[in-house]
């Protein structure tokens, strides 16, 4: 209590200007106290101890400036641009979560130790501290967690990109393979891009393959429905291929009407029905009958 | 007949008031071709012209081109599909072509999918499907009407 002046009556302010100064003193040895607790926790593995080092002053940094200012707008900017460098090396929410909570346990400790002759006057600096630190581990965490949540729907939103293609096989001819979860919103995409792909690629016919697709229910089986009605109404016949044994044993059994979709086994059978729509022949020069090939008539 | 009294009333009306929708004749077939947004009295308007043409000019395939329609409606489709019931009526085939992808979507939700009527991508998908059926009636199928035209 060499500094300490005031007494435990002083409006909180004071107390926390008090605080401030205290850690602003000790910082390069509670930091030093923080950095050996994370690597004693065993957090932070896979980064370097410099790296470790950097962002700790940074965060502690960051930290006593919230406890002085109460705003914890930098604290945030920092937090989301930690965790957008933190992230892509696979740091996880608990070990954010850990050193922030390490952090606030050491600067506790400091403040036990140096108050602990005066138990009204601790009880005072504690009701002005942990607030505070409560506060700024919210905002870490939060911050944290936004961005995993922006990285996933942007991984999302990619992966739904890449599966759906609409592939022409042959003219007037598309395939479209569907590989995942198919929900509303999938559903919903997947449609227009078939709508749009016959008709821009004039296409008659589609197959859509269902392969990749793992479970089917009424809702699915519903939104595959429209899906070829909304096709047949820019006059092309779609054909689904690719339903499983099992998903046609659910479908039956949970009664979904499916009379409306021109159903074949699987990919390859879907194309040659395909092909016998649109009039093609596919012929094998090698092992085709003589009289067929054209090769071999003239 | 008592009937193309009635008819041939009904198109002198038409032609009085002026058509919303040209309707082109091009061989056996009839060609609707939609140039704006219809209103429901424009829609009825076009359903008896076009019943009006089938008889006069004894067709046998009728294309309604619906490209420039943003929006269908619940009577649009109702409205259509009766036309195109009517039509049947007569021995002859309806084609819808021209359906925008947004529109065709829109309508999927709604459920309004004119179930049973012919649609196809556009006019020269229409007018081949028109052509592919021809063949078929002559074949065998509407033998009789078939017959009754030739």
């Amino acid at each position: 209590m060499r500094h300490f002046t005031v007494s435990s009556a002083e409006p909180t302010s004071d107390v926390l200007s008090e605080l401030v100064a205290h850690l602003r003193r000790n910082r390069a040895q509670l930091r030093e106290e923080w950095m050996r607790r994370i690597s004693a926790s065993r957090l932070l593995t896979s980064m370097t101890q410099e790296e470790i080092f950097a962002e700790a002053t940074s965060v502690f940094d960051n930290y006593v400036e919230v406890l002085e200012t109460g705003s914890v707008e930098a604290l945030q900017a920092y937090a989301r641009d930690l965790s957008e460098r933190i992230i892509p090396r696979g740091v996880d929410t608990p070990e954010v979560l850990g050193i922030v909570l390490l952090l606030r346990d050491v600067l506790a400790r400091s403040l036990f130790e140096k108050y602990q002759g005066d138990f009204a006057l601790l009880n005072g600096v504690l009701d002005a501290y942990e607030p505070a630190a409560n506060r700024i581990a919210t905002t870490v965490a939060v911050g944290f967690v936004q961005e995993r949540e922006r990285v996933i729907r942007q991984q999302q939103e990619a992966i739904r990109e890449l599966s759906t293609p609409v592939l022409q096989v042959r003219e007037r001819l598309l395939i479209l393979p569907i590989i995942g979860v198919v929900d509303s919103e999938r559903a919903r995409q997947l449609t227009e891009q078939l709508l749009h792909g016959v008709r821009s690629n004039r296409a008659k016919v589609v197959v859509m393959d269902i392969t990749g697709v793992p479970a089917v229910d009424a809702i699915v089986a519903n939104h595959f429905v429209q899906t070829v009605e909304a096709a047949r109404l820019l006059g092309a016949t779609v054909i689904v291929t690719g339903l499983s044994p099992e998903i046609a044993q659910t479908l039956v059994t949970i009664g979904v009407d499916l009379t409306k979709m021109n159903t074949v086994g699987d990919l390859q059978g879907g194309i040659e029905e395909a092909e016998r729509v649109l009039g093609y022949t596919v012929l094998n020069r090698r092992n085709g009958p003589p009289h067929m090939d054209p090769a071999q008539v003239s | 007949m008592s009937a193309s009294g009635g008819i041939a009333a009904l198109a002198a009306r038409t032609r009085r008031t002026g058509m919303p929708v040209p309707i082109l004749k091009r061989g056996e077939y009839l060609i609707a071709s939609i140039q704006s947004t219809l209103s429901d009295a424009d829609l009825i308007r076009l359903r008896d012209d076009v019943l009006v043409q089938v008889a006069h000019h004894r067709s046998r395939g009728v294309i309604v081109d619906v490209t420039v329609l943003d929006i269908m409606d619940s009577f649009a489709v109702r409205t259509l599909s009766a036309l195109a019931q009517m039509i049947t009526l007569r021995g002859a085939e309806t084609v819808i072509v021209g359906i925008q992808p947004d529109v065709a979507f829109a309508m999927v939700q709604l459920g309004l999918t004119l179930s049973g009527v012919a649609t196809a991508l556009d006019l020269e998908e229409g007018l081949a499907y028109l052509d592919d059926h021809a063949k078929q009636s002559v074949h065998g199928g509407h033998g009789s009407e078939a017959g009754r035209r030739n």
